[in-house]
């Protein structure tokens, strides 16, 4: 009687529980099924090395390397400001700032990370952009740099939050062994936390990239939208996330088109998918590493 | 009684400014030396929770001093006192004199890491940092300034030499602590504290997480060091203390209730609690 019950309720939570791995493998089937059937009309080297991208021309041309260009760019200058903002910020809270300072700092962090993209796209048009194009003489202000900063900004709170776990999990007696041999702070800091909790902080910085690299309507609104293979940061850029959103829906469904946006989907995917397996296992191997259970 | 007392003429300590009760401690019971280290009518407070009540104790230069009691009744916390250990805690306060060659460790113009670099200390669990074997040793020696290779390296050799663990080690100094037994891990954090030079070694329950084989060697290591070192050691082990200690101070509820040779102390102890409680009626 109960046990039926029982089963019954666990086969329920298993449901649920199982139901995220059916998610997973139900948009990998459609990925793979829409997007292979790009190589019908284009070679896999002319689709990601092919310098043209003019989906609607007549004919077609399918070369994302122009988008691939610009997602990298803008990523990259999102880690040179997240990088350092992000792993700065984990350092003093976790080590610098006193208890008062931390329990208002941080929700302060989290809050940003809770504010939505369309915001920080918001922003970055109707502030950032205009002092930009002040700021360097610039024809446009939405362009590459924009757009890494801003998504920089975005990423922060994510790099900052995981490299301060990642500081948490140093255990304290490190700190007491070091400062017994007669070690400062600033000496143990750099010695022994920051190594320890190195790979920790690789975690944060990869998850912090996966972050940016996927983001859509902030480098939609302030990117600039030119399909062009950036030669510096003050081009206009449309990365892989902004064509997506921007053309899909002019895209005929089963068209060229259609299949071409599902392949970028696709090297999205398994791009983040890789940098989230990296951190898994970077993060893995620097629990055992201190010693910790996983 | 001073002077023929000292085997090593060079292991007097300089006499200090401060006047220290030279020859005896708080009992007035003879040690027949200067002491090394002695904390003088010591109150620790964690907030408003006093830990520690009126403790003075004399650590005697080439000796072994136990710290023996129940847990939670101050040892730890006087033991972490010695080399500012206690500095971290918030909120905790002191009041008393706790002095190193008769000045006090916490005066203003002494510095906690010059002082850490004169008193080291081995912990409770074993904590090698998870680098490699030799940069552990280095490690103390190093932010201490040491740069050059060469004597960096006999340092680490003879540190882990005077740990009893280069025989086991010396082919793997490349690879991870991390790889090594929990005896042979606080003997490299034994080691690493040797590297450092210290004066003063204490010891806080150093035996607490080893099996008794490795408990041995740790103790073998101490007495051997004792030729030395001053050593302080917590434990609540009282065999452990009857075999390394020289002298035994018994701790109850933040208080010093016996102090004085190992032998008369578990022998003949004075008062009442500390006959209870090395008798095993109570801790």
């Amino acid at each position: 009687m109960n046990t039926t019950k029982e089963k019954l309720i666990k086969l329920l939570f298993a449901a649920a529980a199982f139901s995220s791995l059916a998610l997973l493998a139900g948009i990998i089937i459609v990925l793979f099924r829409e997007a292979l059937p790009v190589f019908s009309f284009v070679s896999p080297l002319a689709f990601l090395g092919g310098e043209s991208w003019y989906p609607t021309a007549e004919p077609p041309e399918f070369g994302v390397w122009p988008l691939i260009a610009a997602s990298a760019w803008v990523t990259g200058i999102a880690l040179v400001i997240c990088v350092p903002l992000g792993v700065g910020s984990a350092l003093y809270l976790h080590e610098l700032a006193g208890p008062r300072q931390r329990a208002a700092l941080k929700p302060v962090i989290e809050v940003l990370a809770s504010i939505p993209s369309i915001i920080y796209g918001f922003f970055g048009m109707t502030v950032m952009a205009p002092f930009m194009q002040e700021a360097f003489g610039l024809p446009i202000g939405l362009c590459a740099l924009t757009a890494g900063v801003i998504l920089g900004v975005m990423a922060t709170p994510t790099v900052a939050s995981i490299a301060e776990d990642a500081l948490g999990y140093v255990p304290r007696s490190f700190r007491e062994a070091s400062f017994a041999l007669g070690a400062n702070r600033w000496e143990t800091l750099v010695k022994v936390i920051v190594p320890a909790a190195g790979s920790g902080i690789s975690t944060a910085v990869i998850l912090g990239m996966s972050r940016a690299i996927g983001e859509t309507m902030t480098v939609l609104m302030v990117a600039g939208g030119a399909a062009v293979v950036p030669s510096s940061v003050f081009d206009p850029v449309r990365p892989m996330t902004a064509a997506i959103a921007a053309e899909m829906g002019e895209a005929a469904v089963g068209g060229e088109h259609y299949h071409a946006l599902f392949a970028i989907a696709l090297a999205l995917f398994l791009v983040t998918f890789v940098f989230n397996i990296a951190a898994e296992l970077i993060s893995r191997r620097y629990r055992l590493k201190l010693g910790l259970a996983r | 009684m001073l002077s023929t007392a000292i085997e090593n003429p060079e292991a007097r300590p300089p006499s200090g400014p401060v006047t220290v009760n030279a020859g005896s401690t708080a009992e007035g019971e003879t040690t027949g030396f200067e002491p090394k280290m002695s904390a003088r009518g010591v109150n620790f407070y964690y907030g408003p929770k006093r830990a520690l009540k009126d403790i003075s104790l004399d650590l005697p230069p080439r000796m072994v001093t136990a710290i023996i009691g129940p847990s939670g009744c101050g040892k730890s916390t006087f033991i972490r006192l010695l080399n500012r250990m206690n500095d971290l805690v918030p909120d905790a306060r002191l009041e008393g004199e706790i002095l190193l060659d008769g000045f006090d460790i916490n005066r203003p113009a002494c510095d906690a890491a010059d002082l850490r670099k004169r008193v080291g200390m081995v912990f409770q669990k074993p904590n090698p940092f998870p680098k490699t074997i030799f940069e552990n040793v280095a490690y103390g020696p190093e932010v201490n300034g040491l740069r050059d290779r060469l004597a960096l390296e006999e340092r680490v050799e003879n540190s882990l030499r005077r740990a009893a663990l280069w025989d086991e080690v010396k082919d793997r100094l490349r690879e991870s602590a991390l790889g090594l037994s929990g005896g042979q891990q606080q003997r490299l954090c034994i080691a690493r504290c040797l590297a450092v030079e210290p004066e003063v070694l204490l010891f806080d329950e150093p035996c607490a997480s080893l099996d008794p084989i490795s408990t041995a060697k740790i103790e073998e290591l101490i007495l051997d060091l004792r030729r030395q070192y001053t050593i302080a050691i917590v434990t609540h082990n009282m065999q452990q203390a009857a075999r390394v200690s020289d002298r035994t101070a018994f701790f109850l509820m933040g208080e010093i209730i016996e102090v004085g040779p190992t032998g008369r102390i578990f022998k003949a102890p004075r008062d009442r609690r500390t006959e209870d409680y090395i008798t095993g009626r109570f801790g």
